[in-house]
């Protein structure tokens, strides 16, 4: 028996889709206290892109606020809060449970052969807190104060003298990092404890490795973020002198704890999007995967290396110099694991047979901006070029590239190749692929020109510049409005297609995994009957095409 | 952009034009591949693909390659950082205090300035100390850069190769007026150096800075 071509469980609509299923609650409450994966990961669909819009909006603001020297439309304390907002909501409540909480959630148990997570209502749980965290956080929009002006670092002791919110901020981040661990706990068990008869490990697909990866570094280092909470309030509430220099602290010793936390959580962004890109590619090439074990094992040493680099982030603090080399070297070692996917990547396109679909063309653009970002990675890598591009504006530019252009190209290239199978719609192809045209351009004019301006010493977290610098920061501003323009034509392609959209066959791009052999979208238990795995996970050898495929 | 303003340009210019250099090569090589696979084997062009698990000696050249590249930058970085942090002995030196959003300047004479005024080839050293928050001492033309931290006595230095003023800028967040902590450098010739440090007057031999 074969799981791949012969679909098992492909309903011609005759089973209940799990939007569908008997309910046992009626409304918000059938969405809320449901512990189905699929209904948990789109809870955390609608809750994390209601996030993004938000920190879009922000960033937007940032924008037109820089677009010349001076005040353009705001204060600076009003622009230091708006960079903070937009950097919290970013990486806390949109990057990091981005891809693992919603994707992973609902095609991690399909795509090995389980009916669930390994712990359904822990799922829902990490839901809660998820939102509990991501409300507390935002409460201090609304008190006295204001939020928090500090960056979303918060280095001490900045942070400790500020007037502003720091206290709801760090709680939220603390609240959330328990959804986090909960989450990687969960996946982590349910790849050991759940795959199908037959799912060797090495038959597993490679979204499935990038998640298993990025669990450990969740499990692993998100308690850091905790401890190093508890310490500050200890510090406020008992006057301990652990970070704060007026009490005798460290300040050095919290950034130390913060990046502990920090940096393993850049990896925690990108490993699962660079999962989807290894499921993506062989789908549109029709082929299977360059190089599997490289790729799997490359997340591992991803996960691995990524957690003994974090003072990368201090090189300027004054650091001995065994410090110093040991960190500069672990750095450039990172970028190994990374430039193996890329070039196994670009391999797997070779003797393919290519169809440029939608989340193609944003798993390509995925590429392209990881590696311009992997490269500048490098030269902050290298001690002595750190020194001068520290705290500038290449370092935005540098991680804008990594999160935005890789993880965030990734979220959208994961949105458009698993949309029909989680609403069974389908979207206009070609109003997406416009969309995808306006966010490459508006990315590269909006991002590119910051690591120009900072070379030539912008530095960053700057409410005003000087006029040196002008042309950058209006190319920038110019870009950022193109692309908005591309995310608002995606989403409203996609509520579209949400409402009005053709129903989506079982297999519309021509996957070969297990989440193409059932219906779309899946019935509540995803499986009828529990496949049986035989073949690797991108095995075209025996592929057909079929009539609905071809268009 | 290739001046030499200070005595860590080149060395810091050099190491970015090699990281450069290579990543451009790669950049262009990995997009070039993918351009010339997507139109070559586009699904009308070649409707049947071919199904190619891998080849070890790829992924070894790859492994291999990247490895000693990488291994050469950083060697070039850390040789060139070496370099940041040895302040030679008779190096001349100023005491610089950061607070909320000023810089200080206090010299061996007792004489305090808010702007840094040093002469040329010569090694000034920076004693870098913050009165509340962190900071960041920042030459951008210098190419250096060192974290302002209190109760830390951090450090850097240079040789100034060429009369002009530069900006001095803070790269550490420190509130409100962050973007506007901004301080000049004026590096002058030895003797307009010393008939600046040993009059009473700001004015006079600044102007001939530029």
């Amino acid at each position: 028996m074969t799981t791949l071509n012969v679909p098992i469980n492909e309903g011609n609509g005759n089973h209940l889709d799990y939007l569908h299923s008997p309910k046992k609650y009626k409304g918000i409450l059938n969405w809320i206290l449901s512990t189905d994966h699929k209904k948990i990961g789109i809870l955390y669909l609608i809750s994390m892109l209601t996030f993004f819009s938000v920190g879009v909006f922000f960033g937007f603001l940032m924008r037109l606020e820089l677009i010349s020297p001076g005040k353009t439309i705001m204060e600076p304390q009003t622009y230091n809060q708006i960079f903070t907002l937009h950097g919290v909501i970013m990486i806390f409540l949109f990057i990091i449970p981005g891809l693992p909480a919603v994707f992973g959630n609902f095609f991690l148990p399909i795509m090995i052969g389980a009916k669930d997570v390994a712990f359904p209502r822990l799922n829902l749980f990490s839901w809660w807190l998820f939102i509990t965290g991501g409300l507390v956080a935002l409460i201090s929009l609304f008190l006295p104060g204001g939020p928090a002006d500090t960056g979303w670092t918060f280095y001490i002791p900045y942070s400790v003298r500020t007037s502003t919110n720091v206290i709801p901020a760090l709680i939220g981040a603390f609240i959330l990092g328990f959804s986090s661990i909960l989450t990687g706990l969960n996946f982590i068990t349910t790849i050991h404890r759940l795959r199908a008869p037959g799912m060797s490990w090495f038959k597993m697909p490679l979204f499935v490795w990038s998640l298993y990866a990025t669990g450990w570094v969740q499990i692993l280092a998100t308690p850091i973020v905790g401890i190093t909470l508890l310490l500050v309030a200890i510090e406020r509430w008992f006057g301990v002198g652990i970070f704060d220099p007026s009490l005798g602290g460290d300040p050095i010793l919290y950034q130390h704890l913060f990046w502990i936390y920090s940096h393993p959580a850049v990896y925690i962004m990108i490993l699962p999007a660079m999962g989807v890109i290894s499921e993506i590619i062989p789908v549109y090439a029709r082929r299977t995967i360059f190089g599997y074990k490289f790729i799997a094992f490359s997340s591992l040493a991803i996960a691995l290396f990524g957690s003994l680099v974090w003072a990368h982030h201090m090189f300027t603090v004054g650091m001995s110099d065994t410090a110093m080399w040991i960190f500069s070297l672990l750095t450039f070692l990172v970028a190994i694991p990374s430039a193996i996917k890329v070039f196994n990547w670009v391999s797997t396109l070779y003797k393919g047979s290519i169809l440029l679909e939608p989340a193609m063309l944003f798993a390509l653009s995925f590429i392209f901006n990881f590696t311009i970002g992997g490269f500048t990675g490098l030269m902050q890598g290298a001690l002595a070029l750190n020194i001068h591009i520290h705290d500038t504006s290449f370092i935005v530019a540098h991680f804008h590239y990594v999160m935005f252009g890789g993880t965030g190209f990734g979220i959208f290239a994961a949105l458009h190749h698993w949309f029909p199978k989680m609403f069974g719609k389908m979207y206009n192809k070609k109003v997406a692929k416009l969309s995808w045209l306006f966010l490459f351009i508006g990315f590269q004019l909006l991002y590119f020109p910051l690591f120009i301006a900072g070379y030539l010493g912008m530095p960053r977290r700057y409410y005003d510049y000087l006029p040196e610098f002008h042309i950058w920061h209006f190319i920038s501003t110019i870009g950022s409005w193109i692309l908005i323009t591309g995310l608002i034509i995606m989403f409203t392609n996609l509520i579209i297609a949400l409402r009005k959209g053709a129903k989506a066959p079982a297999n519309p791009w021509g996957g070969v995994t297990l989440e193409w052999s059932i219906q779309s979208p899946p019935t509540h238990e995803n499986f009828e009957v529990i496949p049986v795995i035989e073949n690797e996970p991108y095995d075209y050898s025996h592929f057909e095409e079929k009539e609905e495929i071809k268009n | 952009m290739i001046l030499n303003a200070s005595n860590f340009v080149k060395e810091v210019d050099g190491v970015f034009l090699f990281i450069l250099g290579i990543s451009l090569f790669l950049l262009v090589l990995i997009t070039v591949l993918m351009v010339v696979f997507v139109i070559k084997f586009n699904r009308k062009r070649n409707p049947r693909s071919k199904n190619i698990k891998g080849n070890m000696a790829l992924e070894i050249i790859w492994t291999v390659i990247p490895t000693l590249l990488v291994v050469g930058m950083f060697y070039y970085g850390w040789y060139g950082y070496k370099k940041m942090t040895a302040a030679p002995k008779d190096s001349f030196e100023i005491n610089v205090t950061g607070r909320m959003w000023v810089w200080e300047f206090t010299y061996p004479n007792g004489r305090k300035t808010d702007t840094l005024v040093v002469p040329i080839n010569k090694p000034i050293k920076l004693n870098l100390n913050s009165l509340d928050v962190n900071h960041s001492f920042f030459i951008p033309a210098f190419r250096i850069k060192k974290d302002v931290i209190p109760n830390k006595n951090n450090y850097l230095w240079f040789i100034s190769n060429e009369v002009g003023v530069y900006d001095i800028a803070c790269a550490e967040y420190c509130g409100l007026r962050h973007s506007y902590m901004y301080s000049k450098l004026y590096s002058l010739h030895q003797n307009e150096f010393e008939k600046w440090y040993g009059s009473v007057s700001d004015t006079v031999s600044l102007k001939t800075g530029k």
